[in-house]
């Protein structure tokens, strides 16, 4: 009987097609939306995510995130170099400046300031040019995103001189970064160097990275810092999600994804549960009279449960196809660069697909089973 | 001359259906309407019964209870020795699946499947394959002789041939009973009364019954047997209709 459950939808090309839409469209505004929306708050943890090696960032205990912080004294890096269980420790040095170009555009950027010696705070890969280029002087490497918001498009950035912060700064690589959650340009230099373009204040030192020694864990090494040093220390995953936290309490953005993806399941509901039902109001003789023949209700419930099944699986495979789609489309964008679809966000699509269908198919359903049999005969 | 007066439609000997006692109220607001008024009725293997009366006579009410679609109010109903609203619902479902064929006026065919596999669908409801089903649904299209039209849609035949398409899905399952709702109300004569040829040929057997809802007079003569129902009663009992019809 599934085979005729089958292509009797199939069958009213018009409102299978209709069915089809309005699950995928309403799959594609979910997933779509709660793509963008993971990938968008994910940002908050780029700072941590550009920087590889580091087991535990330490901070002053006011900082909250990469881009939220308070200078420490630079004393505080050899107070961590003194805790047991630390490999290395190395300053790192993230700071807003302003940038203008020869073209004499304005342009925010933030200054990070890589360990001298060893580069560590760089990004692992180098999307233009040799990280070594640092012992240059009046060298800073660019991210890729940061080119896009400088330099108009084919426009090598390689050799161009910025004026930052009244200083003149060499561009002579580029690196391959996730962008900040504002997309704001940086521009990595050596700490040293860093230090002279940014505004002097007593203490400058934003972080310190710091690697744990083999037989301690980051997290008791972050405790035992937080103990010994009475500064706070946060392991890389406890900061990168410190960054992401950050993003979700002070902005507006979940509330803003959350409505749309809300409004998705309500435009799915709407258009599935009307089309759906037309398509059951249309064939209520049909059923009636497979009723009368003698096809019992569990079968007649297994026919609309396949109907419905089988609209919602493809329909859910169409939207997710259009969700990855339009990722894979926009994946040469600045604004879309990295972004992925986490496993939970198709996850949540399918229940949601499944609680319209759940819930339209039970609507339809429900006229179904009322209909008597007898009311073929009338 | 028809009877004026209600009358007992039982027979002497084995029924094809026994209904004692029928009586069916409808609610209509707060009104109760009572629509067959305790009607005693036998039907023989064998034969071709017309069920004939105008309008919201009760024919529809009555034929819906006594092929187990209908629950009574009052009474009960035996199909082939089987007390049916005695059953369970599920079981009521595969009684009417294993003994019982519908022919509705509507024809009810299923439009996106093809004559033949509409034709199999009492064969696939019981669990046959689907092939195997089709291709017995074949042989009873060729009996009805529309076996080209196998392979086509309800929409791409004519009103003749959709008919035949919903008798051979009558028939397919050799059901012990046939129930016709006005088979011949979209044809012309010629063709109702191929139709009502047809039905005849392939549906009665000593151990068979075809039940027809009619007011079609230019197929009375073909009737083995005609009642009458008037006012949700049985007014007449024959071979013919009365004059007054």
């Amino acid at each position: 009987m599934n085979w005729i459950a089958i292509r009797m939808l199939t069958g009213d090309a018009q409102k299978f097609y209709g069915l089809l839409f309005g699950i995928a469209f309403s799959t594609l505004l979910i997933t779509q939306q709660l793509t963008v929306f993971v990938n968008l708050i994910e940002r908050g943890a780029s700072g941590v995510y550009n920087e590889p090696t580091a087991d535990v960032w330490v901070m002053d205990e006011v900082s909250r995130t990469t881009d939220v912080n308070f200078p420490m004294p630079s004393t505080a890096l050899d107070s961590v170099r003194g805790v047991e269980g630390v490999e290395w420790a190395v300053p790192h040095l993230r700071a807003n400046a302003s940038v203008r170009t020869r073209e004499g555009d304005l342009e925010g950027v933030t200054v990070i300031g890589v360990d001298d010696a060893t580069l560590i705070g760089l990004p692992a890969r180098m999307a233009e040019g040799s990280a070594d280029v640092l012992s240059q002087p009046d060298t800073v490497i660019i991210d890729d995103v940061g080119v896009g918001n400088l330099f108009e498009a084919g426009q090598s950035p390689i050799g161009v001189r910025l004026e930052l912060n009244d200083q003149r700064a060499v561009i002579r690589g580029v690196a391959d970064a996730i962008p900040s959650f504002t997309s704001q340009v940086s521009l990595y230099t050596k700490y040293s160097q860093a230090l002279q373009y940014v505004p002097g204040t007593r203490n400058r030192l934003s972080f310190i990275l710091v690697s744990a020694a083999d037989g301690i864990t980051p997290q008791q090494l972050a405790d035992r810092i937080q103990a010994d040093t009475g500064l706070r220390a946060r392991t890389r995953d406890q900061f990168a999600r410190d960054g992401v936290d950050f993003i979700i309490e002070n902005t507006g953005i979940p509330i803003n994804f959350g409505i749309t993806v809300v409004l998705g399941f309500i435009v799915g509901v709407a258009i599935v549960g009307l089309t759906f039902s037309l398509f059951i109001r249309d064939n209520i003789k049909q059923f009636g009279a497979l009723k009368a023949i003698g096809v019992r209700n569990g079968k007649i419930r297994g026919m609309v449960a396949t109907q419905a099944g089988m609209v919602g699986l493809i329909g859910y495979a169409l939207g997710l196809l259009g969700t990855v789609g339009f990722i894979w489309g926009n994946s040469g964008s600045a604004f879309f660069k990295g972004f992925y679809i986490p496993w939970e966000v198709p996850l949540i699509s399918l229940v949601a697909m499944i609680v319209i269908i759940t819930i339209t198919g039970w609507l339809a359903l429900r006229g179904v089973m009322k209909t008597e049999p007898a009311a073929v005969f009338r | 001359m028809s009877e004026t007066r209600p009358i007992t439609a039982t027979r002497t000997g084995r029924a094809a259906i026994s209904a004692r006692n029928i009586s069916r109220d409808f609610e209509a607001g707060q009104e109760t309407i009572r629509v067959l008024h305790g009607i005693d009725l036998d039907v023989c293997p064998g034969e071709l019964t017309y069920l004939v009366g105008e309008s919201g006579s009760g024919k529809t009410t009555l034929i819906s209870i006594m092929c187990g679609i209908l629950w009574p109010t009052e009474g009960s109903v035996e199909v082939f020795g089987t007390d049916i609203y005695g059953l369970t619902d599920d079981d009521l479902v595969d009684f009417r699946l294993q003994n019982i064929g519908f022919i509705f006026q509507q024809y009810n065919l299923i439009p996106a499947i093809d004559a033949a596999s509409n034709a199999a669908v009492p064969l696939i409801a019981q669990g046959m394959d689907r092939r195997k089903a089709r291709a017995k649904a074949a042989e009873m299209l060729d009996a009805l002789n529309i076996a080209d039209q196998a392979d086509k849609l309800p929409n791409q035949l004519s009103g003749g041939q959709q008919q035949r398409v919903a008798i051979a899905r009558a028939l397919v399952h050799e059901p012990r009973l046939v129930v016709c709702d006005e088979p011949t109300a979209a044809l012309d004569a010629k063709s109702g009364r191929r139709v009502m040829d047809l039905l005849r040929d392939v549906a009665l057997a000593e151990d068979r019954s075809v039940i027809i809802v009619t007011h079609d007079n230019r197929i009375f003569d073909l009737a083995d047997r005609i009642l009458v129902l008037e006012d949700g009663r049985i007014t007449h009992d024959g071979t013919d209709v009365p004059d007054d019809h």
